[in-house]
């Protein structure tokens, strides 16, 4: 469980961030929470890793007029203990304590997280949810991305080679907008069965299926869960068949449905 | 082939350079360069929690941060919170309640422990138990270390 061998640049600025990394075979290190454990496995090889951490810029929470602007780098636990989060995107902060376990919430980035792509993450579901913005760079160029066009497939983003999620833009929650982030685990901390981000009425599934599964719901109670029986097929693990995920996905449907407050 | 980079650290308190693979885990180097061994390598893919160090005052995993990532920070490890007595109260609660048995992820079990002594006020057992989820024991069955935290964290004044 040693990573294979590579080389590492701590790169001070972005110009010199992208010129390491137009060489195919390097990677982004962001907090490495998951990077380094796919590398201690041998999952991947890198010739080098370019540690953006050392990266200006790309760590802090800015509140703008209509949006929240979260910097790449910015780690689970500052998303955790930010009074403005708390405040303007509800959402996220409920869903940040179900982010792993405290020692990887002090390293992990919502950067690195939103990148990777995880079905089973959080944060990719609550920026689906949000309908977020992602803004990428690479040498030349800044382009804009919503999430739902962001998130490809397992594993698989919009991000070309050379390019780096530098930020992403969630709205700033009106006084009527619900939030209710929901997931079930065995143990708290664990990959979730599944889970459910909630923004009004979207609807957005995660550990559902190869990215997060938006549905729109409104109204009506039992037809959006006959419309989650119809549209949802999550993969089964090694504990829940497709069906029991199924099944537990509708009861977190009409959880979050009855749950009329945007706080916890 | 290996590519090496210079480091300099500050590991419980002294100034330490070294010369150090890039691969090479944080933990490890403290284990094999430092013969610091009381963090323990478990798993080595960030599941376990044996290998709990703190780093710039946060603690992590030393099996998920690369020692050439720890340059210029500060990092305290079980020895030098022991020896700075910051843990006692943890040990002693941990010793007369039976809080171990092998031993194994006491160190880490510890660190994250206090880490949430030192951040929260009187956690109920909920949030204790949620405090060390990323830490794994397999003997004791965590009650006996919840009793533990939970005593030190009452007697906190």
């Amino acid at each position: 469980m040693k990573a294979p061998a590579f080389a590492y640049a701590k790169p001070s600025s972005l110009a010199a961030a992208f010129d390491l990394l137009a060489n195919p075979d390097a990677k982004a290190l962001a907090g490495g929470q998951s990077l380094i454990p796919s590398l201690n496995m041998r999952l991947s090889s890198p010739e080098l890793l370019v540690d953006i951490t050392g990266l200006p810029g790309l760590a802090e929470i800015k509140v703008l007029d209509d949006v929240v602007r979260i910097g790449a780098l910015v780690t689970h636990a500052r998303l955790e203990q930010s009074p403005e989060i708390k405040k303007h995107v509800p959402l996220l902060a409920q869903a940040v304590p179900h982010v792993a376990h405290a020692a990887i919430r002090n390293r992990g980035t919502i950067g690195g997280s939103l990148a990777l792509a995880d079905p089973a993450a959080e944060y990719p579901a609550c920026a689906v949810a949000l309908d977020a913005v992602f803004i990428i760079k690479n040498k030349t160029a800044e382009r804009r991305v919503k999430a739902e066009q962001f998130f490809k497939g397992l594993f698989e983003t919009d991000l070309k080679p050379g390019e780096l999620l530098i930020a992403v833009e969630f709205p700033i929650a009106a006084k009527s907008d619900r939030a209710v982030f929901l997931e079930l685990t065995r143990r708290h901390g664990d990959y979730a069965i599944i889970g459910l981000a909630m923004h009004n009425e979207r609807f957005v599934f995660l550990g559902a299926g190869d990215r997060p599964k938006l549905f729109l719901f409104q109204k009506d109670l039992q037809k959006a869960k006959e419309g989650l029986k119809a549209g949802l097929n999550p993969p089964a693990d090694l504990y829940n068949s497709s069906a029991t995920k199924r099944h537990l996905a509708g009861v977190l449907l009409e959880r979050a449905w009855n749950t009329n407050t945007t706080s916890r | 082939m290996e590519h090496e980079y210079d480091i300099t650290l500050t590991v419980n308190g002294t100034a330490v350079s070294r010369r150090v693979p890039a691969r090479q885990h944080l933990v490890d180097f403290l284990r094999d360069e430092l013969e610091l061994t009381g963090s323990h390598a478990g798993c080595e893919h960030g599941v376990c929690g044996a290998c709990t160090l703190r780093v710039n005052g946060e603690i992590v995993r030393g099996c998920l941060m690369l020692a050439v990532q720890a340059n210029g920070c500060r990092v305290d490890t079980i020895e030098g919170l022991s020896d700075s007595k910051e843990l006692a109260a943890l040990q002693k609660a941990f010793y007369e309640r039976n809080a171990l048995q092998c031993g194994f992820c006491t160190p880490g079990m510890l660190l994250a422990a206090q880490d949430l002594i030192l951040k929260s006020n009187r956690p109920t057992r909920e949030e204790i138990r949620n405090h060390i989820s990323g830490n794994y024991c397999r003997c004791t069955g965590y009650e006996a270390i919840v009793d533990s935290i939970e005593e030190v964290v009452n007697g906190k004044s």
